[in-house]
């Protein structure tokens, strides 16, 4: 199958198309059919990309899969997979199923969300699997559009506003990074991503109105890149778009969010500025190291004082980002690893997380913690469910959440111990929020009246969740599985990274100034 | 026969928790019940009959790998392993068939509620992770281990969930834990980093080339030896309890009395003596991280046995008590007796686990009532029991026959132990504050542990009369593990004395670390190793190599040797220590039952402060907890709001609200209008930019 990739990241924009052009009418049966069709179509994608899997050869650290053909206007439409992608694009197919599934008790305009839901699917699988800028830019910008509209018309009460921030955040954002593109192919003269990498763009010192850059042209152009993705992941202090577009989107769209769209930030670290710009990210990397140190303490303190379930959750996902980009900016085998893993591993904890507030907030239509307490009494599978995923999130070993931060804090602790030992105060903070939450949550005796009827999970919320359970103890315990395939390109790209910054140096002075 | 000792508990765990509801409440107990004995039966069979100088290890599983970070799950069997794996096993399935009986009928849960399952499911997954951590032949499977019995702890303390004390209590664990943690992780990358693998054997041979490492930390230079050893040994405060991280451990007794039992006394809280223990090799090259050991040690001692003096609630008392106890440990493992560290770790886990299992048993017979006022005389009621917590009483006061020697000493389990550690404090400190302050402490202990069997069994009933009159003694399934701790409180000590504590050959050849035959065979005036032993006969000593045995003994450490040759008047003292607190204890609670008044009133302000636990929870409540919800809320406010948002959304609010109208129309129908042109914008500015270059 030479266009396994176009196969799969094309499937769901073809059913998003059967969808908006063939179903009509808004009753009961038109709704069910919107949502089967929806399901059937992701369920596929994830089938169709476990061959993707299955065909990938760990070992070769270059891409895989590759497809290339011309397109309209001139453009290049190149695709492929390497094993620093790959798996993100299994995270996409694997939850998109799970995603359709928890919002079967939608009943407003049910067939404009699923056709939503899939071509985000398609804009998502292609940012990962691009291997052309304009492709990738293509893929990455449009993804805004269907996330916007699912905040903005099936959000809470203050849609808009939320909405329009996340909108206005990223989309300045990667404003700057077309600049940068366009620049990078002035440069190279190509837009296609392989060759782009084994370009060495220049980095001698640039004097632009009297300010001397070092790094030059590289610095620059790691900064346009780190613009977009620092908004994407969000970095401190351009974080704040996060919690409200969380807040405010129903719990589909928290999960696609904080799962995978927050992961196009990273992927782009690892993909452009890491391995494009050595020379940027050797001057800069020891500010990124302190932007996530500072995110880690600052969010988790921020989330301690949070009466909104989703807020706090969110704000967890802020400081959870802080440990990956550390490890992507600790540029060694163990950093890198653990910020790949920590996405991964972050998609499925922070997606359950997301759907655990979903399946009370569909019950009882608030995400205020006091509104909660004593769950357990009357929800004992959902306690269990709950209590997994904040012992997964505060990560505790033998869960996913674990391997992910202990590689990163390892990776960082090698470089730069001060920021390796700030870093794991979070280890302290995350149990702080996160028992906090699930104390008044489900802890307690049932006091309050309007919890008396509250129902247990049904069949189908246990079944979202069942998977996701399995992964995040799988990974937890045999993180093999992930290692083993994200490590020779990881080592690839380390090893690559550590040559072009050898010879590097910037003079006494500029080094002082990037510590 | 390692592999199913390890995974019986939590096949156990796995059935009890999730299959209950296919196999029958009882059924499911009973199995995890079953499992547990076999792990235990095993284990005593290891114990026995396993080679102490050959290291026997299992590979299991691939765990985290990532460049030259290579870790497994595995099992490493060594004498110190095998210890603790006799010590978890019993008391835990001691403690399941305990629970049969005292968890049968909770007025906590209402009738047609099933809790029981759950409770036997957490104490079997408990012992599994409490098993994975003695096991571990590498840090991060320890660490593992260690998170495990964590969270094992905090859903216990929380069992009764619907106390809103039991959930504080729970999350408080936790958490003090993980500060503990914090300095464990630290501890594991620095040795990581210094050592390029986190496996003990990697560790243990490297660890002569650590001590002669300096290592930039947090701006200042340290001894690598010393740095981590200090950074693990934060790790062993915290689930130690030791002074400046205990907080948590009184507050644990929220959970049910078997938990207390075989968590917080018996197994648990004593992973941090362990983790000394197992770091041996490192700790030998770290002269000043050891008398920082040895210091909160002893600190732990007294400071926990003065509050123990004014508690009411039994199981706090002896909570206070298990706390101090943990510190004998820490002093004896700080002055490098590891072998007298774990002897009182192994005594302390027989007579402990008695003393709580015994403690259930009153409540059990007094409906739940654990305040000491209103007990008395409930000797008579409930005769099997008293006779328990009599000899758990004489065991941890350290009743024995001093002076008398017959190739061992003769008294309970805990007169031979602490007198042990006693003796090594003397030894190693040249009588100085550990010495002190464990002497002390052992008086208080004896008030205390007295104190508690005056006000409980002796006098006149008191409190409830309703509950005095249906006293009654426990069911035999929770009066049997009372029978079996009590031969370990009384036998313990003396029959593994030789083992623990004899002499320098005796513990090498029991912890396999030198063989008796290489002590005989070396010749003093051979140059090498033995001169690096020193002076004297007795302790000549081929010099061991780290990582060989289960603890390393450097050539300079001759703790074992000296702590025998004490004065005599070092040796009488924790028995004259234990006969003045019985004496005070007789006075206040038999003799004259209106001083303790009379001395609170007197010296009222003490009595507050000690009631009061030192206001260590004030403390740290205006420490840390004030300051960290100060800053959330500034960072959130100030921070995110104000500065951030204040900053960004005041260029942005000019072009918001036309795209608000846009937005309005889009909901109205426009979706895809509005999202075409939207991609066709994006598309056609990109084209343009593409033409415009490569024109």
């Amino acid at each position: 199958m030479d266009n396994l990739l176009s196969i799969i990241t094309f499937i769901p924009l073809i059913a998003a198309t059967i969808l908006a052009l063939f179903l009509r009418g808004d009753d009961e049966a038109a709704q069910r059919n919107a949502k089967w069709l929806a399901l059937a179509a992701t369920g596929f994608t994830f089938l169709v990309s476990l061959f993707l899997l299955s065909g990938f050869d760990p070992q070769d650290t270059g891409f895989q899969f590759v497809e290339e053909r011309e397109w309209l206007l001139g453009l290049n439409y190149k695709m492929g997979v390497d094993g620093i992608s790959i798996l993100f694009v299994m995270l996409t197919t694997f939850l998109m199923p799970l995603v359709v599934a928890s919002c079967w008790t939608v009943t407003t305009r049910v067939k404009d969300y699923m056709v939503a839901l899939l071509v985000l699917e398609t804009l998502m699988i292609g940012v990962f699997c691009a291997l052309d800028l304009i492709l990738f830019y293509l893929f990455f910008e449009a993804g805004l559009i269907p996330m916007f509209l699912i905040i903005g018309i099936w959000g809470g009460a203050n849609r808009i506003y939320a909405a329009f921030k996340f909108f206005l955040y990223t989309l300045l954002g990667s404003v700057l990074m077309l600049v940068a593109m366009v620049a990078m192919y002035v440069d190279a003269g190509t837009t296609d991503i392989p060759t782009l990498l084994a370009h060495d763009f220049p980095f001698a010192t640039l004097t632009v109105l009297g300010v001397s850059i070092p790094g030059g042209f590289q610095t620059l152009l790691w900064l346009a890149f780190f613009a977009s993705f620092a908004v994407k992941m969000p970095m401190w202090p351009v974080h704040t778009w996060l919690p409200d577009a969380h807040v405010q989107a129903p719990t589909a769209g928290s999960v696609v969010l904080a799962a995978i769209l927050l992961k196009m930030g990273g992927y782009g670290f690892l993909r452009f500025s890491l391995p494009m710009f050595p020379a940027g990210s050797e001057l800069l990397g020891p500010l990124v190291l302190w932007l996530s140190v500072i995110a880690i303490i600052y969010t988790s303190l921020v989330a301690m004082v949070q009466s909104d379930m989703k807020k706090l959750i969110a704000y967890s996902s802020v400081a959870h980002m802080g440990f990956v980009t550390m490890g992507i900016f600790a540029a060694n085998q163990q950093g890198v690893d653990g910020a790949i893993f920590q996405m991964i591993s972050h998609g499925f904890i922070s997606g359950a997380l997301f759907l655990c507030v979903g399946v009370i907030y569909d019950r009882m239509h608030t995400r205020e913690i006091d509104a909660y307490g004593g769950l357990v009494n009357r929800m004992p599978a959902y306690a269990a469910v709950f209590m997994l995923f904040t012992l997964a999130n505060v990560g505790l070993p033998g869960t996913s959440g674990f391997v992910g931060e202990f590689l990163t804090l390892m990776g960082v602790f090698q470089v730069n111990t001060l920021v390796g030992v700030l870093a794991c105060t979070g280890v302290i903070l995350s149990a702080g929020y996160a028992l906090w939450l699930y104390r008044r949550v489900v802890f307690g005796d049932l006091i309050k009246e309007s919890l008396r009827s509250i129902k247990d999970m049904t069949a189908r919320e246990k079944a979202i969740f069942a998977p996701l359970i399995f992964f995040t103890i799988l990974l937890g315990v045999y993180p093999s599985l992930v290692t083993d395939i994200i490590g020779p390109s990881v080592a690839n790209l380390v090893d690559g990274y550590a040559v072009a910054t050898a010879d590097i140096e910037f003079g006494p002075t500029l080094a002082d100034a990037a510590h | 026969m390692l592999t199913t000792i390890l995974f019986a508990p939590l096949v156990g765990a796995l059935v009890c928790g999730l299959m209950w509801k296919f196999i029958g409440e009882k059924a499911a107990m009973v199995f995890a019940t079953a499992l547990l004995f076999l792990s235990c039966l095993l284990s005593w069979i290891v114990f026995l009959t396993h080679d102490p100088y050959v290291t026997e290890q299992v590979q299991l599983l691939r765990w985290i790998e990532s460049g030259s970070l290579l870790t497994e799950w595995s099992i490493r069997l060594d004498r110190l392993t095998s210890t603790m794996l006799i010590v978890v096993t019993t008391v835990s399935a001691l403690v399941h068939l305990y629970s049969f009986g005292y968890m049968d009928h909770d007025p906590q849960w209402r009738e047609d509620e099933v809790y029981k399952p759950r409770f036997f499911a957490y104490l079997s997954f408990f012992t599994f992770a409490m098993l994975m951590l003695v096991t571990a032949d590498n840090l991060l499977q320890l660490f593992f281990g260690w998170e495990g019995v964590g969270v094992a702890s905090y859903l216990l303390i929380g069992f009764y969930y619907r106390k809103p004390s039991a959930g504080a209590a729970a999350m408080k664990a936790f958490i003090v834990n993980r500060v503990g943690d914090f300095g464990f992780l630290l501890g594991i990358f620095a040795l990581f980093f210094l050592v390029d693998s986190i496996q003990f054997r990697d560790i243990f041979a490297a660890a002569p080339d650590i001590a002669a490492t300096q290592l930039e930390f947090m701006g200042g230079t340290f001894n690598a030896a010393e740095l981590v050893a200090v950074l693990l040994f934060i790790g062993a405060m915290g689930k130690s309890a030791q002074l400046g991280l205990h907080t948590w451990l009184p507050d644990a007794m929220e959970g049910p009395t078997p938990v207390s039992a075989l968590i917080h006394a018996a197994t648990m809280v004593t992973a941090g003596v362990f983790l000394v223990c197992r770091m041996s090799p490192v700790m030998e090259f770290a002269p000043n991280a050891m008398a920082f050991v040895v210091l909160i040690g002893a600190a732990t001692a007294f400071v926990a046995a003065t509050i123990g003096l004014v508690q009411n609630d039994i199981k706090r008392v002896i909570a206070y008590s298990t706390m101090s106890q943990l510190g004998y440990m820490f002093v004896a493992a700080g002055l490098g007796a590891y072998s007298v560290a774990m002897f009182h770790l192994f005594t302390h886990a027989f007579f402990k686990a008695m003393l709580f299992l015994g403690a259930g048993s009153v409540i059990h017979a007094m409906h739940h009532e654990q305040d000491m006022r209103n007990y008395g005389g409930l000797r008579k009621k409930i005769p099997l029991t008293f006779w328990a917590m009599m000899i758990g009483t004489l065991a941890i006061t350290g009743v024995g026959i001093p002076l008398l020697y017959l190739g061992f000493p003769v008294g309970f389990a805990g007169f031979v132990s602490k007198d042990a550690v006693i003796e090594v404090a003397y030894a190693g400190t040249a009588g100085g504050f550990a010495f002190w302050a464990l002497v002390v402490a052992a008086t208080l202990t004896s008030f205390y542990s007295w104190r508690l069997m005056f006000l409980t069994f002796y006098g006149t009933p008191r409190g409830n009369m309703h509950a005095h009159d249906h006293a009654h003694e426990s069911p035999r399934v929770m009066t049997v593990p009372l029978g079996v701790l009590a031969v370990g409180s009384v036998l313990a000590g003396m029959v593994w004395y030789g083992g623990f504590f004899k002499s320098q050959e005796s513990v090498d050849d029991f912890f396999g670390n030198v063989p008796v035959a290489e002590h005989a065979l070396i010749d003093r005036d051979l140059p090498g190793a033995a001169h690096a032993a020193g002076e004297g006969e007795a302790h000549d000593r081929p010099v061991q190599v780290p990582g060989r045995g289960a603890i390393y003994i450097g050539p300079e450490n001759h703790i074992i040797h000296e702590a025998h040759e004490v004065p005599v008047w070092v040796k009488l003292s924790p028995f004259v220590a234990m006969l003045l607190g019985l004496g005070t204890a007789w006075l206040f609670y038999i003799r004259n039952p209106a001083l303790p008044r009379q001395w609170a009133a007197n010296l009222s302000p003490l009595h507050r402060f000690l009631l009061n636990k030192w206001y260590f929870d004030e403390i740290y409540q205006f420490l840390w907890v004030n300051p960290a919800r100060f800053l959330g809320r500034l960072f959130w406010r100030r921070g995110d709001g104000d500065v951030i948002d204040g900053s960004i959304n005041g260029v942005a609010m000019g072009i918001v609200p036309f795209f608000t109208r846009a937005l309005n129309r889009a909901q109205s129908g426009y979706i895809f209008t509005y999202a075409f042109t939207m991609v066709l914008g994006i598309v056609a500015l990109i084209t343009w930019m593409t033409f415009a270059q490569a024109n």
